[in-house]
Order: structure tokens, then C-alpha cells, then sequence
């Protein structure tokens, strides 16, 4: 009979293990940036992560070339820029070079007629070409007459150079012999563009690679040349390179410590074998069960894993010492299940988290607690020989218990620690949360530093400030950038904004180039208007001639597309402001505010208001700075009230499972001073906490209630010979969890590093201080 | 020349100009500058003043016909019309508008180095009654302007021309406004 059901058990568990595995077998693994990064709730938060998925943001790979002397980095940027061209790609390489300055120039020049919102019919009036000429020609006396004389002849009314100025906000990089050089001269720098998207890790680790090496072929490097890289695809690359190197590592370490832990303690292979096997099913479980749910795994869920492998194990190591008949069974499976509920109560709140990691870390945890607990119960026995020989533990057992009773004598340590901790929590008032989502991301400091400093010796634009909407077409698109850039004019004469970029500045709507291809008089009309505007002028009407003839190429030619951009700077800010999505197109207008230090804010209302009179779909300005913030405030407090349900509901538990206040306050307590005391260790060590360290505190309290728990019923109703031995296997327990955790907190991925230290550290003080609290009263009684 | 030992009382040299004009220090000045430009039939005219603070800063005001303001400070160039965006530049970065704005600064501050560094230097007339000619050395620059002619009486500067490598050509009358130490 028993056998029977034995049987049917180890079927079943074969046959949902056989299940997990084919779910694994065809999960996607991914390890970019994004599950730790929050899902973005608000359409203009949702507006943000399009322009890095599909706009040139996140093509962007930002050079820098270091050593050597500036003729020499000049003279290799040149190089550099020139052989990575030809590639073929990328779709444009800009080092400041004066053949794409020529381009510039030229494309402005060019095409200034159907360029400039100047060109009206009110241009063209007699009135109007004198005011123009006139203007010109006072130009021409001022300082810069020198620089705009050879324009004259043929742009006697200035477009040239009105349409220049549209674009003064954007400084340019310095010029350092013919090449942009970083403001201290010290390293050149150039722009690549893949034309690969951001979102193909793959193709954009090939860019980075063709860069470097490209970049060693260069003939006369210094010795100590080198290049520097940036971008938001540079740091997609990194962080899947440094996650899934750590991953294998963190996760191998976990589990060679914990075979080292267990061997130590059991000294038989085969109780280690069967030990491990809830922690394995568990982790089988809960990847399949996450890849059922999200459709993939992220790599970050799997350097978890071994949080599992800290928890799981603990049930295996319980179960030896029940079998070996040295606890009551019946009582020893009650805590078991209190153990195992408490902690899917700690790991539950994630499961609502808004971090589709953090969501995922749950439905492994909670789904991998449950399998590891259940082959505990139904499994392991009908593998583990009835009759079990356990090393014994009575020495180091009553070693443990002589040090445990001296510190029984301590227990106003916990307390006075937890008040310590709380007045240095209270001195940290107001600084205690890391505001910056960048605080998550597994970049490094010194990349992220490197990353500030290329942005500014590019002159990047200050990206705080956006007008952001989408259209159906890109001709539309043009269209609302023109209508929006009209209002957006009115508030630049009204001093409410000191500028703003428009995709329209150097591409308008073919709409608008044909009103102003309209606004062109004929040949013989412009020829008449003109030389009445010339009375008074010292202008001979023969030397304007070229301007006549440039106006009626203008006024007949095809109107410019956006291929008609390539291979001018003008390009890139296109593509830039004008992003094509999966189904329509995202214009995004960059906002110059009149006061660009931050202390007095753009009243982004003000702004809105006149915008969203244009009827224009789905028109916001956006204050990035302020959206991030309200983003991680927004998380925080979601994440600080989840926590705050999550130990509601094990206090709740616990009283219900426990049926006393008072026992269940013996629990409670030494979790509670542990949490005081990280965080408090954790503020002290200059650390600003950031989700993560909520979520570490957290898992504190999840896996700390089984300490507590076991001492508490530890001290309830067993003798002292079966004490000592779950004093001991709680101890084994406890190192486990604390060198899993541990592992992780040396990672140098944040996310992982942060947890791993919190929970490292916080389940280790829970178990000294339930040992010391939970403990106490057996302690006291005779044995 | 050769009338050497009784000319030498009154020929003009070099590093006694360069001296005497390094000691004179800061001046303020008022000025007229013709523009001869060849599409536009006369000569445009602009008025203003000027100013010079030792050793490095030179301020060029236009008034008429339209004003704007040019400041040079150090190795920074200050462009500013009214209603425009400013224009900054680094000298450093752009050797051509350095050479031109050195020829003037270099002059008043009488810095020999630094004339020399981008001009051939040609000093002729009494100390009463100098010109200087500065013709570029560099090609690049000499492709915009081939020489500057600066005249002047003792340590004040009367006028600064600048012929242009087109044909085009400037003069500016410069009127001392009066010593400030």
C-alpha cells in the first residue's frame, strides 16, 4: 500500500520535473536592462522608452579617443571616422570632419527657399525685399560682414543665416585641428549611429567590436592611444556581458558552498544528493513557472535562484533530523508549513510589483518554496532509508547550546541595538532613499561618469524639457511640428521658453515647402518687384542676378525629402526628433528653457495649455527630471506599502498559527531589531537605500521568521537532546542562506549586490537575535 | 638706408614703437570705419567706439547702423546683436580669426611676440608719423585678406586698414578719446 503510493508520487514528481524541463528547454533567457527598470505606467513615461527603442538614442555610440597628443587624436579620429564609414554599418559617423561642415552649409544654402519660415508672399512684396536688403546689407558694415559678404549676391534677403541661428541653442562640440575634441583638449570624440536598432544587443555589440577593432588597425597610434566608448547600446552590451558572466558564477558558488556546508555537516554523499534534490526541483519549478508567465526569464531571476537554494535547503536539513527520529513529526511539519507560508507571505508583495523583475523574483520564489517544501514532504521520504544514521552532532551541539544560553544573558543587546538603530535611522531623515533610477541599473559608476563626460564634450542638448505627440504619417508628423513649433513661437516672444528644436527646422512638411514654393513670384514679377526694392539701396539691380535665378530654380524644383538630409548633421537631428513606431510616428521637440539651471522650473502647464489648443493627438510636455523622480517616488511608496502588507499578513499568521500574542511577539521581535539594525548599518556605511534594499528587508523578514519559528517552538515542547540538534541544523541553516546571500552581495550588479548584502546580513543577525529573544525561555528551564 | 647715421634720429623702429605702445596701457577711442565692398556701390559706413584694457581685453562697440557689441577677453570672442543669439568663440579653435583679432589687440598692447607669431612685420615713417604693415604668413589667412596697414603718432593709432584678398578693403578712422591709466 504505502509502496503503492510511493510509487505514484515519484511518478507524478518524474513527470511535472520532465514538464519544467521541456518549459526551460524552450524559454528565451534575456539579460538586458529593462526588467529592472520599472514598466513604464503613463503614456508620456511609455513615450520615453520608445525614443531608446526605436530612436537614434539608442543608435547612439558615443567615441572618445585618449593618449597621444591632439594633432595625433585628430589625425586618428579623422582615420577612425573615415574606415568606419565604409563599413557600411553605420549610419553616420560625425567627428566634427569639415567635409560634413561643408554639407551643412551647402544643405542650408541650397535648399534655403523651401528651408526658411521666412519665405512668405509678404517676402516678396516690393516693401518686403527692401526691408529684407536693406537689412542685409547693414549686416554687412557689422563684424561678421566679412563671414556673410560671398553669401550676398545670391541671398541678398539673409535665409542663409536666419536659418543658422534656428539652431544656436545646440552647442556644438569644440574644434580641435579639424576634429571635436572634449572641452579640456584631452580626447577627441566622435559620433556613430548603427544602423542596426538599440534593441539588437547583438548587432550592437558587433558596432562596438568593428569599433575597436578598427580603431587597433589605425596606422601611428601612440603607445598609449586608446578608445573610449558610451551609448545607451554600449551599456545594453556591458550589462548582458557582466550578467551573464555573473550569473554562472554566482549561482556555481552558491551551490559548491552549499555542498561544502552539507558535506561538512553530514559527511554522506548520498544525504547530500538527496538533500539538494527539493532545492533543484524547486528551482526547475519556479524557472518554468516563470517562463509560463512572462514568456521569459530574465538572467537576474536566475542568480536568485540561489536564494532558493539558501531556503530550500533548510527543509532537507529538518527533514534528516525528523527522520532520524530525533523530532516530532507531527509538530516538526506544522512549523515546516508555518516556516514555508510566512516566507510566500515575504515574497508574495512582489508579485504585484510594477519591476517586472522584482514580479518575476516572486513567481520563482513562491512556486520553487512550494515545490522544494512539498518533495520535502512526499518525496524525500521514499528515498531516504527508513532506518537514518546521522553523523553525530551531540558535541558541537552542546558546544553551541553552552554559547547559546551565555547569550540568552544578552537579550538586551537586540533591544538596545534596535534603539541605536533607530535614532541613527532618525539622524538620516531625509536622505535616506537614493532618488536616481540610475541607482539600479548594473552600469558602474566610473561608466556612468565616463558616460556624463562624453555627453557633455558632445554638447549634447539637455533633454529635460519635451513637447512630445505622434501622428499617423511622417508627413503629419512635419505638419504637427510646425503647428506646434507656431505656438511654441509665441511663447519664445513671450520669454516662457528661450527656444525649442523642430524635426520641421531642416525637413518641413511638403505641405509647407509647397506654400512656400507658392510664395515665389515668376521670373518676370520678381524681376520687376526686385528692382523697385532696389530704389534707394546702393545695389545694382545686374548684380543681384543670381538671386533671381536661385528663386525661380526654387520655386519649380522637387520638394526635399528626407534622403535629400544624408550625409549632413541635419540628418541625425531627424531622425532624432522624428521617430518612426511599430504604427505611427513619435515627434519629439526639445524645449530650451529660458533659466536652464534647474532652480526655477518650467511651468510645464503653461506650456501644455496653449499646445493641446492646436488639437494635436495625444500632445504632453514632459519635465524629465520631475517624471523620474515622481516615477521612483511612485515605486518606492508601492513597494514600501507592499512591504508594509507583506509583514501584516506573516504577523497575522503567525498569530493565528501560534494563537498567542505573546508567542507571536517573540517571533517578531528579533526580526524586527534585525531590520532596525540594517538598515541602520546600511545608512552608516553611506548608503542611501534604493527598491531593492526595501525588497532585501523584505526577504529578511520572510526567511528570519523560520529562525524564529523553530527556536519558539524549539523552546515550546521539545527536550534538550532534540533542541541542541535544531539548534544546530538551524545554525547550518543559517550559514547557508547568510553564504548564498553573501555571494551575491559581492556581485557588482546593484540589483543583485544590494539584495545580497541586505538579506546576507539581516538573516544572520535574525537568527542571533532569535536565538537570543525566541530562545530564551527554555533556556531558563531546568533540563 | 644708407643716410643712416642722420635718419636713424627719425626712422621709426620696431621695439621702440612695441615699447611705447606696451606702456601706454589702457585708451579709449571713438571710431569710423568704411566698408568697400564690390556688389554694393559705395562704402558702407559704421560708427562707434572702442576700447582697450590692458593687457588683453579690447572692446569694439558699434552704434550705426546697427548696434552690436564685440568683446574680446583673453582667448574668448564675444558677438552680440541685439535680438540675436551671442556669438562665442575660442580663439584656440579658430586660428583665422585669431590672427585678425591678435592684429589689432597685438598693436595696442604692443605685444612684438605675438604680431610676429601670424605677420610679417613692416614699420616705416618717423616715430611721429608710423605705418605699420602686417602681411599674413600663414596661406590660409592670406587667402582672406592680404595686409593690414596700421598708422599711427607715437603711442596713438590713427587709423587701421584692412585690404582684402577679393579687392574689397576697409578703413577705420580711430579717434583717441582720451588717456585712462
Amino acid at each position: 500500500m504505502i509502496l503503492r503510493r510511493q510509487r505514484l508520487v515519484l511518478g507524478v514528481w518524474l513527470a511535472l520535473l520532465l514538464a519544467c524541463a521541456l518549459v526551460i528547454a524552450r524559454t528565451r533567457f534575456v539579460s538586458d536592462l529593462s526588467a529592472f527598470m520599472p514598466k513604464a505606467p503613463s503614456a508620456r513615461q511609455q513615450l520615453l522608452v520608445d525614443q531608446f527603442q526605436y530612436g537614434i538614442i539608442g543608435r547612439l555610440i558615443m567615441i572618445g579617443i585618449e593618449g597621444g597628443n591632439a594633432t595625433g587624436r585628430a589625425r586618428l579620429s579623422q582615420e577612425l571616422a573615415s574606415r568606419l564609414r565604409r563599413t557600411g554599418i553605420f549610419l553616420g559617423v560625425q567627428n566634427g570632419d569639415s567635409a560634413t561642415e561643408r554639407r551643412d552649409r551647402e544643405y542650408f544654402f541650397d535648399n534655403r527657399y523651401l528651408l526658411s519660415p521666412h519665405v512668405t508672399p509678404a517676402l516678396f512684396t516690393v516693401k518686403g525685399l527692401h526691408a529684407a536688403i536693406k537689412n542685409s546689407i547693414d549686416e554687412l558694415s557689422g563684424d561678421t560682414g566679412l563671414l556673410i559678404k560671398k553669401l550676398f549676391a545670391r541671398d541678398p534677403t539673409g535665409e542663409t543665416l536666419r536659418l543658422i541661428g534656428q539652431f544656436g541653442g545646440s552647442s556644438e562640440p569644440r574644434s580641435l585641428h579639424g576634429a571635436w575634441a572634449s572641452r579640456d583638449g584631452r580626447r577627441a570624440v566622435l559620433l556613430a549611429y548603427t544602423r542596426a536598432p538599440g534593441t539588437n544587443i547583438g548587432a550592437q555589440a558587433r558596432a562596438i567590436r568593428t569599433i575597436r577593432q578598427t580603431f587597433g588597425q589605425l596606422p601611428g597610434r601612440q603607445a598609449d592611444s586608446r578608445v573610449v566608448m558610451s551609448g545607451t547600446g554600449v551599456f545594453a552590451v556591458r550589462s548582458r556581458n557582466t550578467i551573464q558572466g555573473q550569473v554562472t558564477r554566482l549561482a556555481g558558488a552558491s551551490l559548491l558552498l552549499v555542498i561544502f556546508l552539507l558535506l561538512l555537516v553530514y559527511r554522506s554523499p548520498l544525504l547530500l544528493a538527496l538533500g539538494l534534490l527539493p532545492v533543484l526541483s524547486g528551482a526547475l519549478v519556479g524557472i518554468a513557472a516563470v517562463s509560463l508567465k512572462f514568456g521569459q526569464v530574465h538572467g537576474l531571476t536566475l542568480a536568485f535562484g540561489t536564494t532558493l537554494i539558501g531556503e530550500a535547503v533548510d527543509y532537507s536539513i529538518y527533514f534528516y533530523l525528523q527522520r532520524a527520529g530525533q523530532l516530532n513529526p507531527g509538530h516538526f511539519w506544522r512549523t515546516i508549513w508555518l516556516g514555508v507560508t510566512t516566507s510566500i507571505a515575504g515574497f508574495a508583495p512582489l508579485l504585484f510589483s510594477g519591476f517586472p523583475g522584482l514580479a518575476q523574483l516572486g513567481v520563482y520564489s513562491i512556486c520553487g518554496l512550494i515545490a522544494a517544501a512539498l518533495v520535502t514532504r512526499h518525496v524525500l521520504p521514499a528515498l531516504v532509508p527508513t532506518q537514518l544514521k546521522l553523523r553525530d552532532l551531540s558535541r558541537p551541539g552542546f558546544v553551541l547550546d553552552r554559547i547559546l544560553d551565555l547569550a540568552t544573558r544578552l537579550r538586551w543587546l537586540p533591544l538596545l541595538l534596535a534603539l541605536a538603530a533607530a535614532g541613527a535611522v532618525f539622524a538620516h531623515t531625509g536622505k535616506i532613499w537614493n532618488r536616481s533610477l540610475s541607482a539600479l541599473s548594473p552600469i558602474s559608476r566610473a561608466d556612468q561618469r565616463l558616460d556624463q563626460q562624453l555627453r557633455s564634450d558632445l554638447g549634447a542638448p539637455d533633454l529635460r524639457y519635451m513637447v512630445a505627440f505622434s501622428a499617423a504619417s511622417r508627413q503629419l508628423a512635419l505638419e504637427g511640428a510646425e503647428k506646434a513649433g507656431q505656438v511654441l513661437d509665441g511663447l519664445v516672444h513671450r520669454r516662457m521658453i528661450a527656444g525649442f528644436s523642430s524635426p520641421a527646422f531642416v525637413l518641413p512638411s511638403r505641405a509647407e515647402q509647397r506654400a512656400r514654393q507658392a510664395a515665389i513670384p515668376g521670373a518676370r514679377l520678381a524681376g520687376k518687384r526686385l528692382k523697385q526694392a532696389l530704389a534707394g539701396l546702393p545695389v545694382r539691380f545686374s548684380s543681384l542676378q543670381g538671386f533671381l535665378s536661385d528663386l525661380q530654380a526654387a520655386r519649380t524644383r522637387k520638394p526635399l525629402r528626407r534622403a535629400d538630409l544624408d550625409g549632413t548633421s541635419a540628418a541625425l537631428l531627424v531622425d532624432s526628433l522624428l521617430i518612426h513606431r511599430a504604427s505611427d510616428w513619435l515627434v519629439l521637440m526639445p524645449l530650451r528653457p529660458v533659466d536652464s539651471s534647474s532652480e526655477t522650473p518650467l511651468d510645464v502647464k503653461r506650456v501644455q495649455t496653449p499646445l493641446q489648443a492646436t488639437g494635436l493627438k495625444h500632445i504632453v510636455v514632459i519635465d524629465l527630471l520631475a517624471e523620474s523622480t515622481s516615477l521612483f517616488r511612485n515605486y518606492r511608496n508601492e513597494v514600501l506599502l507592499l512591504s508594509e502588507l507583506g509583514c501584516l499578513v506573516i504577523i497575522a499568521l503567525l498569530l493565528a498559527a501560534l494563537r498567542s500574542a505573546s508567542r507571536t511577539l517573540r517571533v517578531v521581535t528579533p526580526l524586527a531589531c534585525s531590520v532596525a539594525c540594517v538598515t541602520a548599518v546600511l545608512l552608516q556605511s553611506g548608503i542611501q537605500l534604493t527598491i531593492l534594499h526595501l525588497v532585501g528587508l523584505l526577504l529578511v523578514v520572510a526567511i528570519g521568521s523560520n529562525y524564529a519559528l523553530f527556536f519558539e517552538s524549539g523552546a515550546q515542547a521539545t527536550s534538550p537532546p532534540e533542541r541542541r540538534r535544531m539548534q544546530v541544523s538551524l545554525v547550518v541553516a543559517n550559514l547557508t542562506t547568510v553564504g548564498s546571500f553573501g555571494i551575491l552581495g559581492l556581485s557588482s550588479i546593484p540589483v543583485l549586490s544590494y539584495i545580497g548584502t541586505t538579506v546576507s546580513l539581516g538573516a544572520f543577525l535574525s537568527l542571533v537575535f532569535a536565538a537570543i529573544l525566541s530562545r530564551g525561555k527554555a533556556a531558563q528551564e531546568p533540563s | 638706408m644708407l643716410a643712416a647715421p642722420f635718419a636713424r634720429a627719425q626712422q621709426a623702429q620696431l621695439p621702440q614703437l612695441m615699447q611705447l605702445l606696451a606702456h601706454r596701457g589702457s585708451a579709449r577711442a571713438t571710431f569710423v570705419e568704411k566698408t568697400y565692398i564690390g556688389i554694393i556701390d559705395r562704402p558702407l559706413v559704421s560708427t562707434g567706439d572702442l576700447s582697450f584694457v590692458a593687457p588683453d581685453s579690447l572692446q569694439k562697440r558699434t552704434l550705426t547702423p546697427k548696434p552690436e557689441s564685440l568683446v574680446l577677453r583673453g582667448n574668448t570672442l564675444t558677438v552680440t546683436q541685439p535680438g540675436k543669439r551671442r556669438i562665442k568663440v575660442n580663439l584656440q579653435e579658430h586660428p583665422e580669426i585669431a590672427a585678425f583679432v591678435e592684429s589689432i589687440r597685438g598693436t595696442l598692447a604692443g605685444d612684438l611676440s605675438a604680431l610676429n607669431k601670424f605677420y610679417v612685420l613692416r614699420l616705416t615713417g618717423t616715430m611721429g608719423k608710423w605705418r605699420l604693415v602686417l602681411i599674413p604668413k600663414r596661406q590660409r589667412l592670406s587667402r582672406i585678406f592680404s595686409r593690414i596697414r596700421i598708422s599711427g603718432s607715437h603711442a596713438n593709432i590713427n587709423t587701421i586698414e584692412l585690404d582684402q584678398h577679393d579687392g574689397d578693403h576697409s578703413v577705420m578712422v580711430v579717434t583717441q578719446v582720451a588717456a585712462s591709466r
